[in-house]
């Protein structure tokens, strides 16, 4: 039997393979999308890209809650009562079949009348006939096709944010002025005394001042205020350089026109404004598919079934559960808030929280905690505390999450500048007495043109390019950052803290051994036939790991939800399980097992573990060449004697940390003047994360949910880890150096200067010719860097 | 020469207006997804092949 890869997801194929119209497809949900697209002559989806589907998720009822008005319409952006409009996050959207199959909604419900989607944010818009499809039914629609929209508590107190785009209007107003300014100022730098250029030369000034006002009260308006405020907080920033050389400028061009004693430097002056705005742009590098804010409410559903005592169900937001409500939590769904069992059989899956792949088995009478994901068949449960209070969302009442965002990390830029403009004031002010008692006209002249001159553009250039540049690459490899700041912050890191599950061991793949009596082929071919018919994810990934051929006959098959699995296969009774199901002593450690029982003897166990990340010894061994490394984890002390063999001698390795342990181990360390970087994955380390000089959240799939950090890590590339550490540290030492060939610049522009030797046409060379070489070097050289060590 | 007064005006309110379209073209939006219609721009000659496909069946 030749292996096929599925015609709708591009899965490969396994036996449970289904054929139908001449395709192949790996399961019936497959199967259904292409039937509806088929149906619909919609099969053109198939044409466009290879395989481009995604495996549909049942949702049987997960979204009646939709329904429900109250929720229905914080979800809904706008309702006239006729049509809505309704945004959702999609997060499957992945390829051009996307986008047409989603803009196509309204050949498969006439009630769509507009859906648009915008690829890079992974958004669809769509429009809706209120009378024609509710906005269940259209969520239900986009879900039948397997592309399922994102809706958490998120979108409960979702602020409508307005895009900020007035960077963009005031570089279009610098660039603008710019241009017409050079041309405008031309004429006078290549003719001096030339009748017709006298004659227009009023005219052409005038136009300047014109055309530089707006560049000086709009484009340059934020260098002025940050400037000034700097000033008042007795903070010599690099604002308050770049603002004097920007006043200084224009009031001596002003000067100059109005007196009729030159034409002024506005060419230089709304150069300068561009390209520092330029700068501004280039460090603005975002991710519209990315969320580095999110927290738990991203990741907890909106609204839950709640179950009157009348045993009626009601949908009611989360937000409103009481203590002592009874909740139904379905196959997939979240539990919102901690409570107790109440029946069922519950097999939680809490990756997002913990990092730990393996479901937990909780039976009737255990408590269950916030943000375990049930799944197994629909369980009940009571509810202990509210949203709020829960074990896991109480870690956000913690002050770290209060506090305003922005770290407060002096830039490298800053820092220097104080300097900068101290000896730039002082030698204005030593030219300025030298020249005042030799000719007092000069004197006024010679002091500008140094604050013209030490105006720090390519200074204030190189740092946003340099760091904008590697941002750029660092995305490009799968390293994310939230803004430029990140790459300073890590150039200073000397401490790293790792969360152990799902942080350095890797979520996917997990290492099954057996322990036990040596079992046959046979008894392997049997087993494997009994797991066959279960759809455990245990079972399912023990029977992948099984090479043997199974047996063909089974009777007599049960799966007793939360304990374990039994048949009669060739004649023997198997019972696959728990240790208390197979009647086995359960050793009380947290490993991951199943136990074989074949006829009355008890065989063995196979026990799951998770396997450490590839590369992680590598990663250790380069970075604790200056650093100190620990491990913080959340379970208990199994793993203690494999971690201390990869770690360097001097690690620290702590168990049994809960949330606030993990914040707390930060601060402690912070005392202490460290540096940290923290490594995490899951929820429960959303505190650390956010405590830590640089949080950087480790991704098996960026596209789904991660906690609030400074940057993402794809799993694929954590054996760079080192790389990227390395080229922030090697990011700093080219903006130091662009420091000092600006410098330089800024030295060669003094001497003029001094000298009172400083024309126009001077500096509107010296000033581009400084910038862009400064832009030139840092650009070329971290591509340079990043190229010899990535590869 | 006097001429230039006046093309030099003329030409700054044909700039002038350039510059007005494209700030409002900035601030509907225009520019925030770049990606999506360069796209949306190929489906359109698919969907007309397959309408005309369509029809020579139903005809």
């Amino acid at each position: 039997m030749s292996k096929k890869n599925c015609f709708h997801c591009g899965t490969e194929c396994n036996i449970h393979k289904i054929e139908f119209d001449n395709k192949v497809f790996c399961c019936n949900g497959c199967k259904t999308v292409f039937e509806i697209l088929n149906q619909n002559e919609l099969t053109c989806y198939y044409d466009l890209e290879n395989t481009p589907g995604t495996i549909p998720s049942e949702i049987k009822g997960k979204y009646k809650y939709l329904d429900n008005d109250n929720i229905a319409t914080k979800i809904v952006e706008f309702n006239d009562g006729q049509t809505s409009v309704v945004n959702f996050f999609i997060p499957s959207i992945h390829c051009s079949s996307c986008i047409w199959v989603l803009e196509n909604l309204h050949k498969l419900n006439k009630g769509v009348k507009v859906s648009m989607v915008n690829f890079p944010k992974k958004e669809v818009r769509i429009t809706y006939k209120n009378d024609q499809i509710t906005l269940r039914e259209v969520v239900e629609l986009i879900t039948s096709i397997a592309y399922e929209p994102y809706i958490s508590l998120e979108d409960d107190d979702r602020k409508l944010t307005k895009i900020n785009r007035t960077l963009i209007y005031q570089v279009a107003v610098a660039g603008f002025a710019f241009g017409n300014i050079m041309l405008l100022s031309f004429p006078e730098y290549f003719e001096m005394d030339e009748y017709w250029l006298n004659r227009f030369k009023p005219f052409f000034r005038g136009l300047m001042f014109v055309f530089s006002v707006p560049v000086v009260v709009y484009s340059a308006r934020d260098y002025l205020i940050s400037a000034y405020k700097g000033l008042v907080h007795g903070i010599l920033n690099i604002d308050v350089p770049i603002s004097l050389g920007i006043l200084v400028l224009f009031g001596r061009s002003c000067y100059e026109i109005f007196s009729q004693t030159g034409q002024g430097y506005f060419d230089s002056l709304t150069g300068l404004i561009f390209f520092l705005l330029l700068g501004k742009v280039f460090q603005q590098k975002t991710y519209s598919f990315l969320s580095f804010e999110r927290d738990y409410k991203s990741y907890f559903p909106i609204a839950v079934t709640k179950i009157h005592i009348n045993k009626t169900e009601e949908n009611i937001a989360v937000h409103d559960i009481k203590k002592g409500d009874r909740l139904l939590i379905r196959n997939e769904e979240i539990i919102p808030v901690d409570g107790i069992l109440l029946n069922g059989n519950a097999l939680l899956d809490y990756s997002f929280v913990t990092g730990e792949s393996m479901p937990v088995i909780k039976k009737s009478g255990d408590k269950v905690y916030a943000g375990g994901k049930q799944t197994n068949a629909a369980i009940e449960m009571e509810v202990l505390q509210t949203v709020a209070q829960s074990y896991l969302t109480q870690l956000w009442s913690n002050d770290v999450f209060q506090k305003d965002n922005t770290k407060n990390i002096k830039s490298i830029t800053d820092s220097i500048s104080k300097y900068f403009t101290m000896i730039i004031l002082s030698i204005a002010l030593i030219a300025g007495i030298y020249w005042f008692t030799i000719d007092k006209g000069i004197a006024f002249q010679v002091v500008s043109a140094i604050l013209i001159v030490a105006c720090p553009c390519a200074l204030a250039l190189s740092a946003p390019f340099a760091l904008g540049n590697m941002i750029r690459i660092f995305g490009k490899e799968k390293f994310y950052l939230k803004n430029t700041n990140v790459i300073e912050a890590i150039s200073k890191v000397d401490a790293l803290v790792f969360d152990k599950t799902g942080t350095i061991t890797s979520n996917k793949s997990s290492q099954i051994y057996y322990e036990g009596t040596v079992l046959k082929n046979i008894e392997l071919g049997q087993i494997k036939a009994l797991l066959r018919a279960s759809n455990h994810p245990l079972s399912r990934m023990l029977y992948d790991s099984l090479t043997v051929e199974e047996s063909k006959e089974i009777s007599e098959f049960e799966e007793i939800l939360g304990k374990g699995i039994q048949g009669i296969i060739d004649g023997s009774k198997l019972r696959l399980g728990s240790g208390s199901f197979i009647g086995a002593m359960e050793e009380l450690n947290n490993q991951t097992k199943i136990y074989v029982r074949i006829n009355d003897t008890i065989k063995g166990k196979f026990i799951f573990q998770n396997t450490y990340r590839k590369g992680l010894e590598g990663v250790f061994k380069q970075l604790a060449e200056n650093m100190d490394i620990s491990i913080l984890s959340g379970d208990n002390e199994g793993e203690r004697l494999h971690l201390k063999e990869i770690l360097p001698s001097h690690s620290k390795v702590l168990f049994n940390q809960k949330p606030e342990d993990k914040l707390e181990f930060i601060k402690k360390m912070q005392l202490e003047e460290k540096n940290i970087m923290m490594l995490g994955d899951g929820l429960n380390d959303a505190g650390a994360l956010a405590q830590s000089n640089v949080g950087v959240a480790i991704s098996e799939n960026i596209n789904v949910f991660s906690p609030a950090c400074d940057g993402i890590l794809d799993a694929t590339v954590f054996s760079k880890l080192p790389v990227f550490i390395k080229l922030s540290y090697k990011t700093m030492s080219i903006i130091k150096i662009s420091f000092v060939i600006s410098f330089l610049y800024n030295i060669i522009g003094l001497l003029f200067a001094v000298s009172g030797n400083l024309s126009p046409i001077i500096a509107a060379i010296l000033m581009p010719i400084s910038s862009i070489s400064v832009v030139l070097f840092v650009t070329v050289s971290t591509n340079i860097i990043a190229k010899k060590l990535l590869h | 020469m006097t001429i230039i007064f006046t093309l030099i005006v003329v030409s700054l309110i044909i700039a002038v207006v350039f510059f007005i379209l494209f700030i409002r073209s900035v601030k509907s939006g225009q520019y925030d997804d770049l990606y999506t219609p360069s796209v949306r721009m190929l489906f359109d000659d698919e969907l007309v092949k397959k309408e005309v496909s369509d029809k020579n069946i139903t005809n």
